[in-house]
């Protein structure tokens, strides 16, 4: 480096100094400027931004689950309830020792090991503040213990959750249904509205009412706006919309007629339906054998649901309206009614009955279920009492089958009854036109001897054929039938349907024929009457589950169980005036009269004891409060 | 060389038998400078409180802090400036072994060596160079006659270059460039003619693209990246400078008020407490306290100025100068930084932010500057 020989000029190096200075402090008031003019930027000109911005940052909107409407029978019996499910729940965050705070919870509280590996891998998916649940349900004692023991476990707490609950259990399994949680299948047949609709709800109804009344059981869901870090932990509640409830169904069911049903049918699978004859509404809707809708709600387990699915009772089909059976004879009244309009037959037709028909060219021999006969001089009314096949298949002969299907249809067979249930089935009654279109082949005289019976194609639903009875009760007027009596206090009015125009005298003639079925010595609905201080009008039928060969003798004994003829009643109380029509199926019950026709008489004991018109009561308590009262 | 100024002294008797001396200058503290120092603690104690949620152990810990930091300026005032300027060689060839030493033997984090431990004391010797580079730089071209010749002004690049190079190796970019600045400020007030310096930043623009291709690590270009599009990546490498933005933006003119801010005490404001305090400042007394700050700032800063002018020698001057120069600069890279203007470098706002070390050289340098202001006057103009 070569030497600098000039000497140093303090004043040189002073203004120099000064100088350069001034320069840089030229430089940092342009600089501060600078960053006077980003404040004024960032704070007043995008103040409207950067405090949306923040706001979006903390403000969270949560969704808040209505509460679901709640289910009660005619007379404010609880038959879908809300109640606290306590689940024991652990925030990972505010636990020290994972390990020993489980295994102190297991000395506790009864806990699987699938609980605690369930626990594990929820727990991987939740952030660290969010509680994650152990167990499920648990009981008052359960919950004693860990409150006791709760300042030994920091992080540990026991959480409520409003689940669905349903009081009467099986009772009501197969008519109100049941919630479960919202599953994948759920989800993919959402539409953008129900997502919103269901944020925060966990539960949907899968079954029965719950199902049909879902849009307004489940209410309209609140949000409210929390404040959160930025570790998305809610710090408070800023403010709220509270959700709607859902609003509150009353049936027309009767708990207490829905027990006696139940409890008439006993062990024996099979479905009940009674319908108040005035409006369509149901008072009782039994489908044997049944389930506890409760194990649905929070998720079932695999063994229950095995164990359900694969029983050969099939508790979880619905026979009121899922199960189709050929109706037997339980038509004859419908059958009769239309071939005294059709002109076919009149009160004076009478037939002689060797105990088998034969049509013209055909070698196929009928026989009816007695075998030597009903006697030589069989009118429409004995035909009736005693079910004589060979009357009604000279009646069919004579008559149309389009006709036949036209007066079923009058009474509502072989299409859905409307009945606010989901899953319905249509049920059959067939025509010229459907064995063309569904069978490709010509309807044949023989198709019409099964039909009139109820028969061969013909297929009804317990729920069909309660509300055939209840039309034929209402001397044609066709009520769809009805579960929900009022929504949210406001009452359903009965919907007509149709209304059958039909001479009086046929009318007068086919109740005649149903009251000679219960009261006549040798009618076959007699136990239907019995110990009744009104009179009771009915149909018995038996529907044949396999088809009988060819001359073959009908052996019962040789059956096994399950092959065994359905038995069916139906029937109407009082005559004079109808207030309660019924439709029972046993299945293998073998003779309606027998099986299926005291039940009947207990739904009639039971209903008639009360007063009428029904008065309406605030809402019980009790199951049996109400009946009592009456 | 030695004897050159019997004048001076002469003077210096002169002035010192026509006035009393006051308290404070015997105590060499610049009462004007050390005010606004207290003020800024104050306010940075204050903001420390709701930045870090408040938790007074923070505030605690850093009044600590404050309390060495005050000390330690006291002390270094109390050092005659003529020993400084004849100490400054080995401090410099010192904190150049030191940084060499943290390149072979350091400990650090996040895939930094910046630290060095002897003897159970860790410490960063760049924190050290903060100091040791002006004041080498400012000694340096004290001897030799102003406007500095090209051999020295090479010279004086040398002794910038050599710790800035140790720096950058660490990787500490951010304090490489603060460093040097403050080296290269006292060059330039030493009077660095207009022609180099227009040379130089014409050589820096025409290697702005060489530096970006290859002189950067994949991380520093990506901070630089994120500040020209901070919403490319909010809840990535943006989240610091879109969080910081709106907590700032948020705040308003008034603010939010104290302890209330939501982007701050909700934890959305990340290294709220340290390098990022002003924007809860800015969030919670909006932009009257930002300027209210800016202010206290700019008078310290004009103090410092007032001190260099006033400086009896030339490296007392240069060396007041640059450290209020780099003191400067070191608010604008942080506040610059924290409002999106400035990629985001690891420079702690001064005063405020939390921690001690950065404390402790920033009251060091003030305690230079308190010397340089408290010398004794030899000369009348």
């Amino acid at each position: 480096m070569p030497h600098d020989h000039r000497l140093k000029d303090p004043y040189t190096e002073l203004r120099l100094f000064r100088n350069r200075m001034l320069v840089a402090i030229a430089g940092v008031i342009v600089l501060l400027g600078v960053l006077v003019a980003r404040f004024y930027n960032l704070q007043i000109v995008n103040y409207e931004d950067y405090r949306t911005q923040s706001d979006e940052n903390r403000i969270q909107v949560r969704p808040v689950a209505p509460t679901r409407g709640l289910i009660y029978d005619r007379n404010g019996i609880l038959l879908a309830d809300n109640r606290a499910s306590y689940n024991l729940s652990i925030v990972r965050e505010r636990v020290r020792d994972l390990d020993a705070t489980l295994e102190l919870i297991g000395h506790l509280i009864h806990l699987e090991d699938s609980d605690v590996a369930k626990f594990r891998k929820r727990m991987k998916r939740r952030r660290p503040f969010e509680p994650v649940p152990l167990r499920f349900r648990l009981s008052e004692d359960e919950i004693a213990h860990i409150s006791v023991n709760q300042f030994r476990m920091p992080g540990v707490s026991v959480e409520a959750e409003l689940v669905r609950y349903y009081p009467l259990g099986e009772l009501f399994a197969h008519s109100v249904g049941y919630v479960g949680r919202i599953s994948e299948r759920d989800l993919n047949n959402f539409t953008q509205e129900d997502v919103r609709r269901y944020r925060g709800t966990r539960s949907i109804g899968k079954v029965g009412l719950e199902r049909s009344y879902e849009q307004r059981l489940l209410g309209e869901v609140g949000y409210e706006n929390v404040e959160i870090n930025a570790r998305g932990r809610v710090l408070r509640v800023l403010d709220r919309e509270d959700p709607k409830p859902g609003v509150g169904l009353t049936l027309h069911l009767d708990a207490r007629l829905q027990q006696v049903a139940s409890a008439a049918l006993g062990d024996r699978r099979g479905a009940v339906v009674a319908i108040d004859v005035n409006t369509g509404g149901v008072l009782a809707f039994v489908s044997k054998p049944s389930f506890d809708p409760n194990l649905f709600v929070t998720g079932i387990s695999f063994v229950d649901y095995r164990t359900l699915s694969d029983s050969l009772d099939v508790p979880l089909f619905n026979r009121v309206v899922q199960g189709q059976y050929p109706p037997g004879s339980t038509l004859k009244p419908v059958m009769g009614l239309g071939a005294l309009e059709a002109g076919i037959i009149s009160r004076e037709t009478k037939i002689k009955d060797p105990g088998f028909y034969k049509l013209p060219n055909d070698p196929r021999i009928y026989r009816d279920h007695i075998r030597w006969g009903h006697g030589d001089k069989v009118d429409l009314v004995q035909a009736m009492a005693q079910s004589c096949d060979v009357f009604f298949w000279d009646m069919a002969h004579r008559w149309d089958i389009d006709d036949m299907h036209t007066i079923a249809s009058h009474f509502g067979l072989g299409a859905k009854t409307g009945i606010d249930l989901p899953t319905e089935r249509a049920g059959l009654f067939p025509s010229r036109h459907w064995k063309r279109n569904a069978r490709g082949v010509p309807w044949f005289p023989g198709d019409s001897l099964n039909a009139v019976l109820g028969q061969g194609f013909v297929l009804a639903t317990p729920l069909q054929l309660a509300v055939m009875t209840a039309t034929i009760a209402n001397r044609g007027t066709h009520y769809r039938p009805q579960m929900v009596k009022t929504i949210n206090g406001t009452v359903q009015p009965p919907e007509r349907l149709h209304n059958l125009e039909a001479h009086p005298n046929h009318w007068d003639l086919v109740f005649e024929g149903m009251e000679a079925v219960v009261n006549r010595s040798d009618g076959t609905g007699k136990r239907a009457g019995e110990g009744l201080d009104f009179r009771v009008a009915g149909k018995s039928g038996t529907a044949q589950v396999v088809g009988i060969a060819q001359g073959a003798q009908y052996d019962s004994e040789a059956l096994l169980e399950r092959h065994r003829d359905h038995a069916l009643f139906v029937a109407f109380a009082p005559v004079d005036k109808p207030r309660i029509a019924v439709a029972i199926l046993v299945e293998n019950g073998e003779a309606g009269g027998k099986v299926a026709a005291p039940v009947a008489q207990m739904l009639f004991a039971e209903w008639m004891s009360r007063p009428y018109p029904p008065v309406e009561t605030a809402r019980d308590t009790g199951l049996t409060g109400r009946a009592g009262n009456g | 060389m030695a004897n050159r100024d019997y004048s001076h002294r002469l003077s210096d008797m002169d002035s010192s038998l026509r006035k009393p001396v006051s308290l404070a200058r015997r105590l060499h503290l610049d009462v004007p400078l050390l005010v606004l120092l207290l003020m800024l603690a104050c306010v940075g104690l204050g903001v420390l409180y709701s930045a870090s949620g408040g938790d007074i152990n923070y505030v605690q810990r850093q009044s600590v802090f404050m309390c060495l930091a005050f000390l330690g300026m006291f002390i270094v005032a109390q050092i005659p400036l003529d020993f400084y300027r004849r100490w400054s060689i080995w401090a410099y060839l010192g904190g150049c072994t030191l940084l060499l030493g943290v390149l072979l033997f350091g400990t650090g984090a996040k895939g930094a060596q910046r630290w060095l431990e002897i003897g159970g004391f860790r410490f960063q010797p760049s924190e050290m160079m903060k100091l040791g580079v002006p004041m080498m730089v400012a000694a340096f071209l004290h001897q030799r006659a102003q406007p500095p010749a090209l051999a020295a002004v090479c010279g004086a690049l040398v002794i910038v270059a050599v710790p800035a190079a140790l720096i950058v190796r660490q990787p500490d970019l951010g304090t490489a460039i603060l460093i040097a600045a403050s080296g290269l400020f006292a060059l330039y007030l030493a009077g660095l003619s207009w022609k180099m310096i227009g040379a130089a930043v014409a050589a820096l623009m025409a290697s702005t693209w060489p530096i970006w291709q290859w002189g950067l690590r994949d991380y520093q270009r990506q901070r630089i990246l994120t500040l020209l599009n901070p919403h490319d990546d909010r809840f990535g490498a943006g989240w610091n400078i879109f969080n910081s933005k709106a907590a700032i933006g948020s705040g308003g003119v008034y603010g939010k008020g104290y302890l209330q801010g939501t982007q701050s005490q909700l934890d959305f404001l990340p290294e709220s407490h340290t390098d990022f305090i002003i924007a809860v400042l800015a969030e919670e007394w909006g932009m009257r306290g930002v300027l209210l700050l800016l202010l206290l700032y700019v008078l310290v800063i004009a103090r410092g100025i007032y001190i260099s002018f006033m400086a009896q020698y030339l490296f007392g001057r240069l060396l007041a100068g640059s450290i209020t120069l780099t003191f400067f600069v070191y608010v604008f890279v942080n506040i610059g930084m924290v409002t999106g203007l400035l990629p985001i470098v690891g420079v702690p706002l001064p005063m405020i932010s939390y921690g001690g070390t950065s404390l402790i050289t920033l009251m060091a340098g003030f305690g230079i500057l308190m010397a340089v202001g408290t010398e004794r006057r030899r000369v009348h103009f």
